[in-house]
């Protein structure tokens, strides 16, 4: 029985917590959601079909506006489908360069949900500067490693575009050695907030179960208590050569999403010390033409990104651009049990969810 | 460590199951019928050693005379990963059964399939345009799809 007349509201699309142009049309009875509904596509650029018409090399530059926080992590995905397509070996310096530059950025990602998540929460802005003063090292290190922060499109099928200058050496070790302190900080102040704790804890829960059924990856799947990670479960690139652990939450609920960042900010920092100390000089790009033309054929490459299982579904006809070119986006797939987590809820919670389920709009729409 | 299955030994293993299902296999690669395909997929989601709770993604292909549509499913309790793939054949109005009943995670990927590509998921209770607009013409993946004229 309802206890007032149920009521329509858009939420979106320029609602802040949406975190882009995303609406959701909502139902409420008073406060309390009782029905709602997903709306997408604001952003959609036909990334699929614009890749239809680029070069191998050219898409690359797509994938970096996929993602937008993890352009690398975008990258990535797509060269090690390509590298499926035709079996291409990328030399060892190219490798660790690559997965170097997919930890930085795994790290930059979490940064900005814990921040947007607590801007979401109404810590407005100063959490979020916190979160930035960091990031801000890392687009740096990106800045020496190709001359991009954002878009970087560093990648390439058989490695890397360029070797890493002498100086960024240096910055990186003092990242290192720097980070572990910030990620203590931000325990310290978010974690043992108890008004953090109260907000967050047991709210907006999702079953291991529920959430394989909808297709949910990443860190979203690892909240509620199972263990899965494609570079432990599925190890690509060099992975397999590092030891690092998978955090796992308790129960699925807001905080375990939001403080399973943090903990895997501290694995990916384990494993950028581990190849600090393991690389070795030596050609970081394969003999691969610019004009790449890969047999025919079809592969699935995919990767762990900061949102979860990003793959790459491509077909080629021989030629000189993909035939297809399928992006399977973690975001899109993470909101698939949206209505399950939402509804019974408050509107407040709704912004919450929102934020910790972290979503980016680049990725939802493509 | 997750072992990817063989179409030859993917196929032996529905072949059990729904005998009329299997179109043929090369190297990691299954075909089968399209209208079995949510008698497959009920019976790898539920199949002792298989029990494929995972749809990692759904894509579709335009090859001009048919449309592929590629499954990709991994089974987390027993560590496997598999592709199988269905022929459509027709431009009008090419369909397949949906999989929506068993897995969840297939609702937005089989609307963006039908936005796009155009192909009809049968039983899917709320097929409708998901990255375009409720009124656009065409389907703009399909490798004949041009702009309208402006």
């Amino acid at each position: 029985m309802s206890l007032s007349e149920p009521i329509t509201v858009n939420v979106g699309p320029q609602h802040p917590s949406t975190h882009g142009v995303f609406r959701l049309r909502v139902t409420f009875d008073g406060e309390l959601i009782v029905d709602l509904e997903p709306v997408f596509g604001y952003l959609h650029r036909g990334s699929e079909k614009l890749a239809e018409e680029r070069t191998y090399t050219q898409v690359i530059t797509l994938t970096d506006r996929l993602d937008y926080v993890s352009s690398m992590i975008n990258n990535q995905a797509y060269v090690l489908a390509c590298e499926k397509l035709s079996e291409v070996q990328v030399p060892e310096r190219g490798s660790y360069l690559r997965t170097i530059a997919a930890e930085l950025q795994r790290i930059a990602s979490h940064l900005v949900a814990t921040g947007f998540l607590l801007n979401d929460l109404g810590a407005l802005a100063t959490p979020l500067m916190y979160c930035f003063r960091e990031r801000e090292k890392i687009l740096d290190l990106f800045e020496m490693l190709c001359g991009a922060r954002i878009t970087v499109s560093y990648m390439r099928v058989g490695g890397v575009f360029q070797d890493a200058p002498e100086d960024f050496w240096p910055a990186f070790k003092t990242f290192l050695e720097e980070m572990p302190y910030y990620i203590d900080e931000y325990e310290q102040f978010l974690v043992g907030n108890e008004i953090l704790l109260m907000r967050l804890k047991g709210g907006n829960t999702v079953s291991k179960e529920q959430a394989l059924n909808a297709s949910i990856t990443g860190p979203v799947l690892r909240s509620t208590g199972f263990s899965w990670d494609l570079r432990k479960v599925d190890p690509y690139e060099i992975y397999d050569r590092f030891d690092f652990d998978i955090p796992v939450g308790e129960q699925g609920d807001n905080f375990d999403r939001f403080y399973i960042r943090l903990q895997e900010m501290r694995e990916s920092l384990r494993i950028l010390n581990q190849c600090f100390k393991q690389i070795a000089p030596g050609p970081v790009r394969a003999n691969v033409p610019y004009l790449y033309r890969p047999p025919a054929g079809d592969a699935y490459g995919r990767v762990e990104s900061p949102k979860g299982e990003l793959g790459f579904y491509l077909v080629s006809d021989g030629g000189i651009a993909p035939y297809r070119c399928k992006i399977r986006s973690p975001s899109l797939l993470n909101l698939s049990a949206i209505k399950e987590m939402l509804v019974g809820w408050k509107l407040a919670d709704m912004i919450v969810t929102l934020g910790s389920i972290d979503i980016n709009m680049g990725e939802v729409d493509r | 460590m997750l072992t990817y299955l063989t179409g030859e030994s993917l196929a032996q293993r529905i072949e059990v199951a729904c005998p009329d299902a299997v179109k043929g296999w090369k190297r990691s690669d299954l075909w089968i019928a399209p209208e079995s395909v949510l008698d497959v997929s009920k019976y790898l989601s539920t199949a002792p050693g298989m029990k494929f709770d995972l749809l990692n993604s759904i894509s579709a292909v335009d090859y001009i005379d048919h449309f592929e549509i590629v499954y990709h499913l991994t089974s987390t309790s027993e560590n496997l990963s598999i592709v199988f793939k269905a022929k459509v054949y027709g431009r009008d109005n090419p369909a397949l059964p949906s999989v929506i009943s068993i897995w969840q995670g297939a609702d937005f990927q089989e609307r963006e399939i039908w936005d796009l590509m155009g192909v009809t998921f049968q039983g899917h209770p709320n097929l409708k345009r998901i990255m375009l607009w409720d009124g656009y013409e065409g389907h703009p993946l399909r490798r004949d799809y041009l702009e309208p004229p402006r």
